[in-house]
């Protein structure tokens, strides 16, 4: 088993946070091996940025991702860019806000205001990465939820902690009715 | 996690070789910003004050090298990291360093170049300029490894090596390496291997700071342990005086490099995977070594024999082991992220027994395992 | 030669490279008799040099010694320095190697007031090159790179070295030994960064290509052009004009950096990540 996931959208939306916490969830508390790397431009906020995690269930070679399984996108930009590189019966999950126009895939497709929802529900732009997490993780199933919830324990500083608990909970109810919804 | 005996950790290649470097014993660090290299300089800031060591902030990367031998020969063990730019600068040092046998580590992670480049984009085209990036005769050993756990026990080998043959070692990583989190195993204390520098034997009156023993490497005395030694940058003699005598600069300069040569065995480090029946090879190291790897199953999967030799010492080179392999296999290719800098060298070691080509990439991104595939089979034809 | 000092002597590396009438030695001479007239064990002491006449003191002194390169001296002395606070460091630098090459290094020792001292022996040339202008050679003089006339500003180290932040300034010259001393020796005991610059003669690149053939010549040039700081602060800015106040310049107590550097091991140890 080798997945690849690629989380992609815009500096400073906290994808390599999100990447960094899979990963931690997927090896340190599910017991895959896991392989995290980024990149990025030279600005701290706004460009391109890509975080990619490898999954697997033996030693992981080449690190980077050779065709996705699996793509968040944040921002239309990203999504025309790396849907390229999606595996046909991967998935693929846009944030509505920014995503207006899905490129033909054949794959699964999930859609949901991410940020609109950071924003409105969560009152905090911020935690978008956090929810989009949550969202990922309950239609792939790619790490167990406990995996997830332990390692934004311990990634993310307390103050902030309970903030982020509850963008991930709603991330998991989110992606609970966007699969009752397909 | 805590419960567990052995310690697991997602570790960015960076705060590895933060954490392979206080194992090793590490207790000063000079630096200077420069991407990708800084998470290792905040690392140690971090990390080293409440071990009692001591981190440096230094005005420029000149000042950074120079500071950590000065650290180094008053005794503490001693590292500093750049990228291309900063390294540039350090040469200078470096040679002080070669030529008075100064224990010390340079990590240079790497970024395409030259001049500024792309600082955020990994490059391995520093591999020539870590062999020979100082001016004169001089011994450097160079050490480049591929995942995050061998970069914590790489750099455990690099203090050890600079420890043991008193000489700079490089250790290069690249923007994937240094910034690619993986899980880690820590190793605990007991099991890791920590070599210091040999101390002088003899009494204050008859040390003599540059006179080696048989393994060539002179025993160190640190400033102020009562062993009062000149260190100069001006070739000198056993007694550690600037000398024009052409026998003694003559020992000298061919002493340094010797010691290297000599203990070859012990500082080249390799991995050789599904060569036994291979007709062709690849030479790989660093990042670059773990699409190869990938390669290999690939094609053997489409029934091609394809093996992989991972260097993890790129110098002292590995000439032997490349003579055999090219007695072995009809094709070598040397898949590299910069337009062929160590292919030069396995052609030299091949003297002519196989094909050996080069597979570049310079654009910024890693090799893919794809890649090196399609330039075996389109060979192959 | 003095008996006092002959003792911290590294006798077999003699004779010297210096040319006949060099000032150097008077200052390695200084150096020594304040370090004995404080009674620092040899084995306390480093000496770091750079690159230059000046900085072959190192190899004719019986300590733990350092000839590094060119402008890098106080670097190195700072690794030193910070692995062993114990040790004496001392750097011995010419005015090519600090001012030049070792100016940016010089700005940042000062900046941070380690606990070293800094003698600058300032000849005002490259000497060991044969004759080049340097940023302490005075506007309107001859070197070997400058043959129509030195056109360039001539740096003041002192007043560079207390702005920077420096605790201990002083400047005197070979012409007043006995005041040299005095002044190396008030340095040494300082703890933070200290500056001595010893206005220095060099008959052979210097004076000759100046029309000072002799060293009874520089010398009495020197101490021409050397005032001493209360009455130069009573000079027209014409009569200053190729002058050079000595004196000391400043002189106080700051946090030491070595020093504060242990409140920052304190501060993490209290933090706890590392037992």
């Amino acid at each position: 088993m080798r997945k690849e996931i690629c989380l992609s959208g815009s500096g400073g939306q906290g994808l390599i946070l999100a990447g960094i916490i899979l990963a931690e969830a997927a090896g340190i508390h599910d017991g895959f091996e896991v392989v995290q790397t980024q990149s990025y431009g030279p600005e701290a906020r706004g460009g391109a940025s890509r975080s990619e995690v490898v999954i697997s269930d033996e030693k992981i070679d080449y690190p980077k991702i050779i065709k996705s399984d699996i793509l968040l996108a944040l921002t239309q930009k990203a999504c025309y860019k790396y849907i390229e590189n999606l595996k046909e019966d991967g998935i693929l999950l846009v944030d509505s806000t920014d995503v207006t126009k899905i490129p033909p895939f054949k794959g699964r497709v999930y859609q949901h205001p991410i940020t609109e929802d950071a924003i409105k529900v969560l009152g905090n732009q911020l935690v978008a990465n956090i929810i989009s997490l949550g969202i990922l993780v309950q239609i792939s199933e790619i790490v167990s939820k406990e995996a997830l919830k332990q390692a934004l324990q311990t990634r993310i500083p307390e103050r902030i902690r309970d903030l982020n608990k509850k963008a991930l909970e709603y991330g998991f109810q989110i992606g609970e009715n966007l699969i009752n919804i397909t | 996690m805590s419960e567990k005996k052995r310690l697991e950790k997602i570790l960015q290649g960076n705060e590895a070789c933060v954490e392979g470097a206080i194992l090793a014993g590490v207790r000063f660090f000079a630096g200077y910003p420069i991407t990708p290299a800084s998470e290792i300089a905040e690392g140690m800031a971090q990390r080293l004050p409440a071990l009692g060591g001591v981190f440096m902030q230094m005005e420029d990367e000149i000042a950074s090298m120079a500071a950590t031998i000065g650290a180094s020969l008053a005794g503490a063990k001693a590292m500093t990291a750049s990228s291309g730019p900063g390294i540039c600068l350090k040469q200078e040092n470096i040679g002080f360093a070669a030529i008075c046998e100064v224990p010390c580590v340079i990590v240079n992670s790497q970024r395409g170049g030259p001049s500024t480049g792309l600082p955020t984009k990994p490059a391995q085209a520093d591999v020539m300029q870590a062999r020979w990036g100082t001016h004169g005769d001089h011994p450097m050993i160079v050490l480049s490894p591929s995942d995050v756990t061998e970069v914590l026990n790489i750099t455990i080998k690099a203090i050890n090596f600079s420890e043991k043959y008193r000489t700079p070692v490089m250790l290069m990583l690249d923007e994937v390496i240094s910034h690619m989190r993986e899980k880690v195993i820590i190793p605990p204390k007991e099991e890791i291997e920590i070599i210091d520098r040999k101390k002088p034997t003899v009494v204050k009156e008859d040390f003599l700071p540059y006179k080696a023993d048989d393994d060539l490497v002179p025993p160190m005395a640190n400033f102020g342990s009562g062993y009062r030694y000149h260190v100069t940058g001006l070739v000198h003699n056993e007694k550690g005086y600037p000398t024009s005598n052409n026998k003694e600069i003559d020992y000298l300069i061919r002493r340094l490099t010797n010691k290297v040569e000599l203990n070859k065995k012990d500082i080249i480090l390799e991995e050789k995977y599904l060569l036994d029946d291979a007709r062709v090879a690849i030479v790989a190291y660093g990042s670059v070594a773990r699409a190869a790897e990938r390669t290999v199953k690939l094609a053997r999967e489409k029934g091609i024999k394809v093996g992989l030799l991972k260097l993890i010492t790129l110098w002292p080179f590995s000439d032997d082991t490349i003579s055999q392999l090219a007695s072995q296999v009809d094709l070598i290719v040397v898949p590299e992220m910069n337009l062929g800098q160590m292919v030069r060298e396995v052609q030299r070691a091949a003297e002519g027994k196989c094909r050996v080509i080069s597979y570049s990439r310079v654009d910024g991104e890693l090799i893919n395992p794809l890649e090196i595939l399609a330039k075996i089979e389109e060979e192959g034809k | 030669m003095n008996n006092e000092i002959v003792q911290y002597l590294r006798k077999e590396m003699f004779p010297n490279i210096w040319c006949p009438g060099c000032g150097i030695g008077i200052v390695l001479g200084a150096m020594l008799r304040a370090i004995h007239s404080i009674g620092w064990e040899k084995d306390e002491i480093v000496m770091v040099s750079g690159i230059g006449c000046s900085s072959r003191i190192t190899g004719y002194v019986d300590f733990n010694t350092m000839n590094t390169t060119h402008g890098r001296a106080l670097p190195y002395a700072t690794g030193i320095k910070m692995a062993n606070p114990s040790l004496k460091v001392i750097t011995v630098m010419g005015d090519g190697d600090c001012a030049a090459i070792g100016g940016n290094h010089f700005i940042h020792a000062a900046r941070r007031n380690i606990d070293i001292t800094a003698i600058i022996i300032n000849n005002m040339i490259y000497g060991m090159t044969g004759g080049q202008y340097s940023p302490l050679t005075p506007t309107g003089k001859i070197g070997t790179t400058a043959p129509y006339g030195n056109i360039d500003q001539c740096f003041d180290l002192t007043s560079l070295a207390v702005s920077a932040g420096a605790s201990y300034v002083a400047r005197s010259s070979v012409f007043d030994v006995i005041q040299a001393t005095r002044f190396i020796k008030k340095a040494f005991l300082k703890k933070g960064f200290s500056v001595v610059e010893i206005i220095s003669d060099c008959p052979i690149s210097f004076g000759r290509i100046n029309r000072m053939r002799t060293p009874a010549e520089m010398l009495e040039w020197i101490k021409s052009i050397t005032v001493p700081k209360n009455k130069w602060e009573k000079l027209t800015p014409e009569e200053k004009e190729g002058k050079l106040p000595t004196g000391e310049f400043l002189d106080i107590n700051i946090p030491e950096y070595s020093k504060n550097y242990q409140e920052v091991c304190i501060r993490a140890q209290q933090g706890g990540k590392d037992k």
